[in-house]
């Protein structure tokens, strides 16, 4: 009987050790960094380093012992990661809004860091609210109703707004959020509760030709549903950026829920012939094709909006930047347009360089990894997939916009994660990371034990 | 600021990140290199030394039923003297809600240091490998036994 209950077999530490020198580590590396843009820029420690410092390090403080007490058993790392990647953001921010140009009017570093808090204040709520990420099983529907809601609330007449050619804002009086944001988490809490009910069905039906497992006809609906509304996002919103990870997520979580390969291959044929389409006909979408194909036209450069101004900007600075990077504080990020929002890539390479962006890039795969590793040990099919969905969303995202800053891919206006100034995307981010860190805390808690005494049964829960 | 001192900075702050990244790596060892090595490692709390716990165990004895698919994969039981059951009634030892399984599908038993498997009637049935479980059939190390969606297997 004692070596049933004993168990030790996968049981994880709780290393919250690890968790705190980490963080403190991550906050130290972060005021390093406002230490350096001070003295590269004015020649002294700026008075930034201490408030934004040590504001960042007492809300990643709280935001810990909050976990401590409702996850004790969450992952050590995803909470530092996350510290690291919005305080390297933070002070990307300081340091243009202290460059004085004219673009980058719009940062605000104290605007970040008081929306930093109240994300730590919903990454907090959050964890004390769900107790159990199998409670959101159950609002499967309503969930996938409040994400379709979301989506569409910036066409509304009178609610939505339209800034910088696309409708994807809905304003409150002064203030504005990004609903899409908010529809990303509840889309793959309901992508994730539908498919757990209906993958046997799309991944055992069908019939095999050649060497795929093509599905029926009739089990396309959803995916046809899911590439109709993400076609309307782009067509309506002029929004390519959440089309593709909406539809992204989709198609991958069918993947992940059934293993066929069959859905990748429809899905990203789907998405090409869609998005072809789209650009044939709608001009704003076909700009973005012209300019991705040939950023360098003299033509498109000088257009005065929608052009490649931007992005060539960005490619300059990352050029400027090469391997070492020009040093915090002392390159010319403010250069190019919205260099604090979207484009915060390429203005954070050029000061550190391709070897900061690939720490960077590191740092993300390491939270990605995190979440795919509590996918990997969830216990049930749900958290599984949910786990699954929301690091490949996030994933997803990082590839999206890196992408489309270095002109790999067309660009679309998203934010990256944690890093760019926009309160909706870094609030949703920390719902997004509370999440994974209740799912983290289920999978990495000891099994439970058996609970009767003959020795011969034992209880798993699902 | 001088020139040499911002490129001191400058190369430090970039040393200092990827000695996190690295750190960071560091933090989830365990996970990389597989939980087979964790338990060797400085790790408080689970002292009570295992391989001490049995020595009568010969070399080529499986230890753990680990579950390698399904929904419940990731499971691991301690194999010990007493029998296993694999179904979807409650009292079976590893109970798996799947309609592919029967309330009482397969069993798991030792004999003379091997391991047993045996069909319980079910009406899937159970398959070692490949090949459909007839009768009690020792089961080797690493080979899958699947019930329903579940697979499992016997591990050192």
């Amino acid at each position: 009987m004692s070596e049933v209950a004993e168990a030790p077999v996968l049981m994880p530490a709780k290393r919250r050790a690890a968790q705190l020198a980490m963080l403190a580590f991550a906050v130290v590396i972060v005021m390093a960094a406002y230490a350096n843009v001070g003295l590269a820029l004015d020649g002294q420690i700026p008075a930034g380093m201490l408030t934004y410092g040590l504001g960042l390090g007492g809300l990643m403080l709280a935001a810990y012992l909050v976990l401590a007490k409702f996850a004790p058993w969450a992952d050590p790392l995803i909470l530092p990661l996350v510290t690291l990647v919005n305080g390297l953001g933070l002070v990307m921010i300081y340091r243009l809004e202290n460059s004085g140009s004219k673009l980058q009017a719009g940062a605000s570093a104290t605007q970040q860091i008081i929306m930093t808090g109240i994300g730590v204040v919903l990454f907090a709520v959050t964890l004390i609210v769900l107790r159990d990420q199998r409670m959101l099983q159950r609002m499967t529907y309503t969930a996938g109703l409040i994400g379709v809601l979301l989506l569409i609330s910036p066409l509304i007449p009178g609610l939505g707004k339209e800034i910088n050619g696309a409708r994807i804002w809905i304003g409150f009086g002064p203030a504005t959020i990004q609903p899409a944001e908010f529809a990303k988490i509840a889309l793959v809490i309901f992508f994730a509760g539908y498919l757990v009910a209906k993958r046997d069905v799309l991944a055992l039906a069908g019939r095999r030709l050649l060497f795929i497992d093509l599905p029926r006809a009739r089990d396309l609906g959803p995916v046809l549903i899911t590439w109709g509304v993400s076609i309307g996002v782009l067509v309506l919103q002029k929004d390519l950026g959440s089309s593709l990870l909406l539809f992204g997520g989709f198609v991958i979580m069918l993947y992940v829920a059934t293993q066929r390969t069959s859905w990748v291959l429809i899905g990203v044929l789907l998405f090409v012939g869609g998005a072809w389409l789209a650009g044939q006909l709608f001009s704003h979408v076909g700009d973005r094709f012209d300019v991705w194909l040939d950023p360098g036209n003299q033509a498109y450069y000088d257009r005065p909006f929608g052009g490649s101004f931007q992005i060539m900007q960005g490619l300059f600075g990352l050029g400027a930047g090469g391997v070492m990077g020009t040093g915090l504080g002392q390159g010319h990020p403010e250069l190019i347009p919205l260099a604090f929002s979207d484009f915060i890539f390429p203005a954070t390479g050029e000061e550190i360089g391709l070897t900061g962006l690939m720490a960077l890039l590191m740092i993300y795969a390491l939270i990605v990894q995190r979440g795919l590793r509590t996918s990997l040990a969830a216990r049930d099919p749900f958290s599984k997939l949910l786990a699954g969905g929301l690091s490949f969303t996030l994933a997803w995202q990082v590839f999206i916009i890196v992408g489309g800053v270095t002109n790999l891919i067309p660009l679309t206006g998203l934010v990256t994660p944690f890093m760019s100034q926009g309160g909706s995307a870094l609030l949703a981010n920390w719902i997004l990371i509370a999440l994974l860190v209740r799912m983290s805390d289920a999978a990495r808690q000891p099994p439970p034990q058996a609970i009767q005494n003959e020795g011969m049964t034992q209880v798993f829960q699902r | 600021m001088s020139e040499l001192t911002l490129l001191l900075i400058r190369l430090a702050f970039l040393a200092v990140l990827w000695f996190f990244v690295i750190a960071a790596v560091g933090v989830i060892r365990t996970d990389l290199f597989g939980s087979r090595t964790a338990p060797a490692g400085p790790r408080k709390g689970i002292k009570p030394a295992k391989p001490a716990a049995k020595p009568k165990n010969k070399k080529g004895e499986p230890r753990q039923l680990v579950v390698t698919g399904g929904p419940l994969q990731g499971t691991t039981i301690n194999l010990t003297e007493t029998p296993i059951t694999i179904g979807r009634a409650n009292d079976a030892t590893l109970v798996v809600s799947d309609d592919y399984a029967s309330s009482r599908h397969a069993r798991l038993f030792p004999q003379d240091g091997q391991w047993i498997v045996e069909d319980l009637g079910s009406t899937n049935g159970t398959y070692l490998d490949r090949s459909k479980v007839t009768r009690p059939t020792p089961v080797p190390l690493g080979v899958p036994i699947r019930v329903g969606k579940t697979v499992i297997e016997l591990r050192k």
